[in-house]
């Protein structure tokens, strides 16, 4: 193997690594905005969801004779409550109170990150200053399902068969997502509430009940991204800076993929090696930051090219980021 | 014995607040029948139809269908019982394809099987004659599709009993005859079905019955077979009503605004006003009479440089100066000579005013460019919405409380009182007492007839026809966007501007 696909073979594994809390940070805020609900709390859900995850898996790692599987599951619940108790914040303000997307979604993101600092600082004054799940559990968070034989192939096997459960999951998820809002009755209406509620009031939906469920459901989609993260990126430890902007990442990458989710998956691949390419691709006189607004740019190339090109089913949900009040004219 | 009623309307009565919509009123509808409801703007057809869909709730009286008295609470409840309505502002997702919104908000369960969807769409269009794609995008489709689109979605859930609101207003005559065809197809499938409408032509051509509503009361019922368009005018515009709006003469009247051979399109390519000229005169009051949507909105907009103008001229002479043409003129430029506008649209907000903004703020739209200081003026735009609030009896707290919230005659008062204060030469003036109350609405007539004697031409689009001919000295007919005659306000009668209204292009005339 010449050393060439060596590197390009680490670097898309490394894309995949990164990749996969993205891709639930954005499934999950697809999930909402196809609801015409604009989160931009996703960085705070995110933070949250990852510290409560750390924490409901470590704490059940010191009540004794921990599982595995089990604490991947354990995981994933607290992540997906955290998230999903964030979001329902952000429901009633802007769906029942019908306050401003945007600014709810800002001071979410705040608060959100907040909440997450306090939680993981405040575990790692308790107990001594440092927080790590064991090496033991660690290998369910961050190994493959797979078995060996299928890992070892050449450059199919990291690629496809080397990653964590995680990645997985995502894929699946994105699926059942593409399916749910494609092809399903459900996902039709949901869509017809984001695009126009008061078309969906008329036909007798229930406009608060799909956008509540929508929203509460991606957030917590989202914050199970944070909780990822931090198991596999971060080693399991308590980092109170490595998730700061995975979160406007994700919101990035939702406009960037269309709202689609099936795109989300490679989507959220291209992102991750963007966001890693400062330290596998290293160019003189050009500073780490510049590599770091790429996704970025990418997004507005994205929206631009989008705008131009004017198609009606690339354009965000018609509704997006507008509160509904059947008495509005 | 009668055959019994597929949907029958006892003693209804609705009010809104101190305002009667509905006085009493009684209908009975069989099956196999297309009943016309029939009245001007404002006689409570839509309010009247709004409770047989569940929208709004009757204050008294019952509502039977099929010989038994129902109580409908929500448009949900209006379709199990077969009724189904069709606004005239179209409830549909753009980016979703016919059949997706066909069976939106259906709870058919299981798979979504767009497939079998389509097919039973396409069903119900080969027995009825529709001609729709249920595969199309929303966003592709005209204005006659969109219509037909919502008419399948009634008729998907099973609806036996249609009401169609105004359905032929944004038609072509072409799709109007073919939307007509339809309706005999689903009369003769044995439907039910009320068509809400003003147009007369429309109502020979198509119902069975007509049903005559005239300010929310209930004229009668008559056999389409067994009347004519005079007697249907007569039963809508009752007999004059003496207003006692003071209309002196002003002594020496000079054109000032001349429209000639004016045409103009909408955005949907449709002809909105037809080679329409008149001359407006400085010192009178010239009354715009028609059915709503007949090019009103339009004429306005294309003098005041709103709307783009296909053909004519409109010229404008100034107290002493010679005449100008203000066709490719910027609005800005049409109003600094002097020609203002103040038009009240249905969501009276929708034009002229910012509703968040207070009385002074909304003065002010018209004044900032007034000054050399790099700062705007608030001092004398802060008087005038002081004098405005004392002249006109605007009810506010205070001249920044925001006009948004103020009720909606307030809000008319500030736009009329404004477009008057910038003490214009020509002065038009659309639905400038659309729902003031009878007081206002004299505070109001004055403040035209004051503006009138100082010489200015005045324009009054209105929709009552009893003040129309009180309170001006000439009135323009409107119909379909052409002009159906000009007559004397003096020595008219109610029934021949009526007559005018409803016909096109002088077929209907007798």
């Amino acid at each position: 193997m010449s050393e060439f696909v060596t590197l390009a073979v680490a670097l898309v594994v490394a894309a995949i690594t990164y990749g996969t809390p993205l891709l639930f940070g954005t499934l999950g805020e697809i999930l909402t905005e196809k609801s015409g609900c604009l989160n931009l709390g996703v960085e705070g859900i995110m933070f949250t969801g990852g510290a409560v995850g750390l924490a409901g898996v470590y704490y059940y790692e010191k009540m004794g004779s921990p599982n595995g599987f089990v604490a991947v599951i354990v995981g994933l619940l607290c992540a997906f409550l955290a998230g999903a108790l964030c979001s329902l914040i952000f429901s009633f303000l802007t769906i029942t109170l019908r306050a401003n997307q945007n600014v709810t979604g800002l001071a979410l993101s705040i608060f959100g990150t907040g909440v997450g600092q306090f939680v993981g600082e405040r575990m790692r004054v308790t107990e001594g200053g440092y927080i790590a799940i064991s090496n033991e559990m660690k290998i369910f968070f961050q190994n493959s399902p797979f078995p060996r034989f299928l890992q070892d192939l050449p450059v199919i096997g990291p690629i496809l068969f080397k990653n964590s459960i995680f990645f997985y999951l995502g894929l699946l998820l994105a699926v059942v997502l593409f399916l749910f809002i494609n092809r399903s009755r459900r996902g039709l209406y949901l869509r017809s509430v984001g695009e126009s509620p008061a078309t969906a009031d008329a036909a007798g939906l229930n406009v608060t009940l799909y956008q509540y469920l929508a929203t509460i459901i991606g957030g917590g989609i989202s914050a199970i991204g944070g909780m990822v993260y931090i198991m596999t990126i971060a080693g399991c430890v308590w980092n109170h800076e490595g998730l700061a902007g995975v979160g406007w990442l994700a919101v990035a990458l939702v406009i960037f993929c269309m709202w689609r989710p099936l795109n989300a998956i490679w989507g959220s691949i291209l992102f991750g090696a963007l966001m890693i390419l400062y330290l596998r691709l290293v160019l003189p006189f050009i500073p780490t930051q510049l590599y770091k607004i790429l996704p970025y740019v990418v997004t507005v190339i994205v929206l631009i090219f989008s705008s131009l090109r004017n198609k009606k089913e690339n354009q965000p949900p018609a509704s997006l980021g507008l509160s509904y009040f059947r008495e509005d004219r | 014995m009668e055959p019994v009623c597929a949907i029958e309307l006892r003693n209804i009565t609705k009010r809104f607040g101190d305002v009667v919509a509905n006085d009493r009123i009684n209908l009975c509808l069989q099956r196999g029948e297309i009943l016309s409801l029939l009245g001007e703007n404002g006689s409570g057809k839509t309010t009247l139809m709004n409770m047989l869909s569940g929208i709004y709730y009757p204050d008294e009286g019952e509502i039977l269908v099929g010989g038994k008295p129902v109580s409908i609470t929500s448009p949900r409840e209006a379709f199990h019982y077969g009724i189904g309505m069709i606004h005239q502002h179209y409830k549909l997702v753009d980016v979703f394809t016919a059949a997706e919104n066909i069976v939106l908000g259906l709870d058919e369960g299981g798979k979504l099987d767009m497939k079998a969807i389509n097919a039973r769409v396409r069903e119900i269009c080969e027995k009825y004659g529709f001609d729709i794609d249920p595969s199309q995008k929303v966003y592709d489709m005209s204005v006659s599709q969109k219509q037909t689109v919502e008419i399948i979605k009634v008729l998907y859930r099973g609806a036996d009993i249609l009401i169609l609101d105004e359905p032929t207003a944004v038609l072509t005559p072409q799709e109007t005859d073919k939307l007509f065809a339809v309706m005999r197809n689903m009369r003769d499938d044995g439907k039910a079905i009320v068509i809400i409408t003003h147009k007369l032509h429309e109502v020979m051509a198509i119902s069975d019955k007509v049903a005559v509503l005239r300010k929310g009361q209930y004229i009668g019922t008559v056999n389409t077979s067994e009347t004519s368009p005079q007697a249907l005018t007569d039963m809508m515009v009752g007999h004059s009503v003496t207003l006692n709006i003071d209309r002196p003469h002003y002594e020496d009247p000079q054109p000032r605004l001349s429209v000639s051979g004016l045409s103009c399109f909408d955005d949907e390519g449709v002809k909105r006003l037809d080679d329409v000229s008149f001359t407006a005169m400085g010192g009178e009051i010239l009354g715009i009479a028609g059915i709503s949507g007949s090019g009103q909105r339009e004429l306005l907009e294309c003098i005041a440089g709103l709307h783009p103008i296909a053909q004519g001229t409109i010229m404008y002479t100034p107290e002493g100066k010679s005449p100008s043409d203000l066709v490719g003129k910027t609005p800005m430029q049409i109003r600094k000579a002097g020609v203002a506008m103040a038009f009240v649209p249905e969501d009276r907000l929708g034009m002229g005013l910012v509703g968040s903004m207070g009385m002074t703020g909304n003065m002010m739209l018209r004044s900032w460019r007034k000054g050399k200081s790099a700062f705007v003026n608030r001092k004398d735009p802060n008087e005038l919405a002081l004098q405005i609030w004392k002249d006109l009896e605007v009810v506010t707290p205070s001249t920044n409380f925001p006009v948004r919230r103020m009720s909606g005659g307030n809000v008319q008062k500030v736009l009329v009182g404004r477009e008057i204060a910038s003490a214009p030469s020509v002065l038009m003036t659309a639905y400038a007492v659309r729902g003031l109350d009878i007081n206002t609405s004299y505070t109001i007539y004055h403040l035209l007839t004051e503006q009138k004697m100082k010489g200015v031409a005045v324009v009054y689009v209105g929709e009552d026809l009893d003040v129309l001919l009180e309170l001006c000295d000439r009135i323009l007919v409107l119909c379909g966007g052409k002009v159906s005659g000009i007559v004397d306000a003096r020595t008219t009668t109610k029934e021949e501007v009526g007559l005018l209204m409803t016909r096109v292009g002088g077929k209907e005339a007798e």
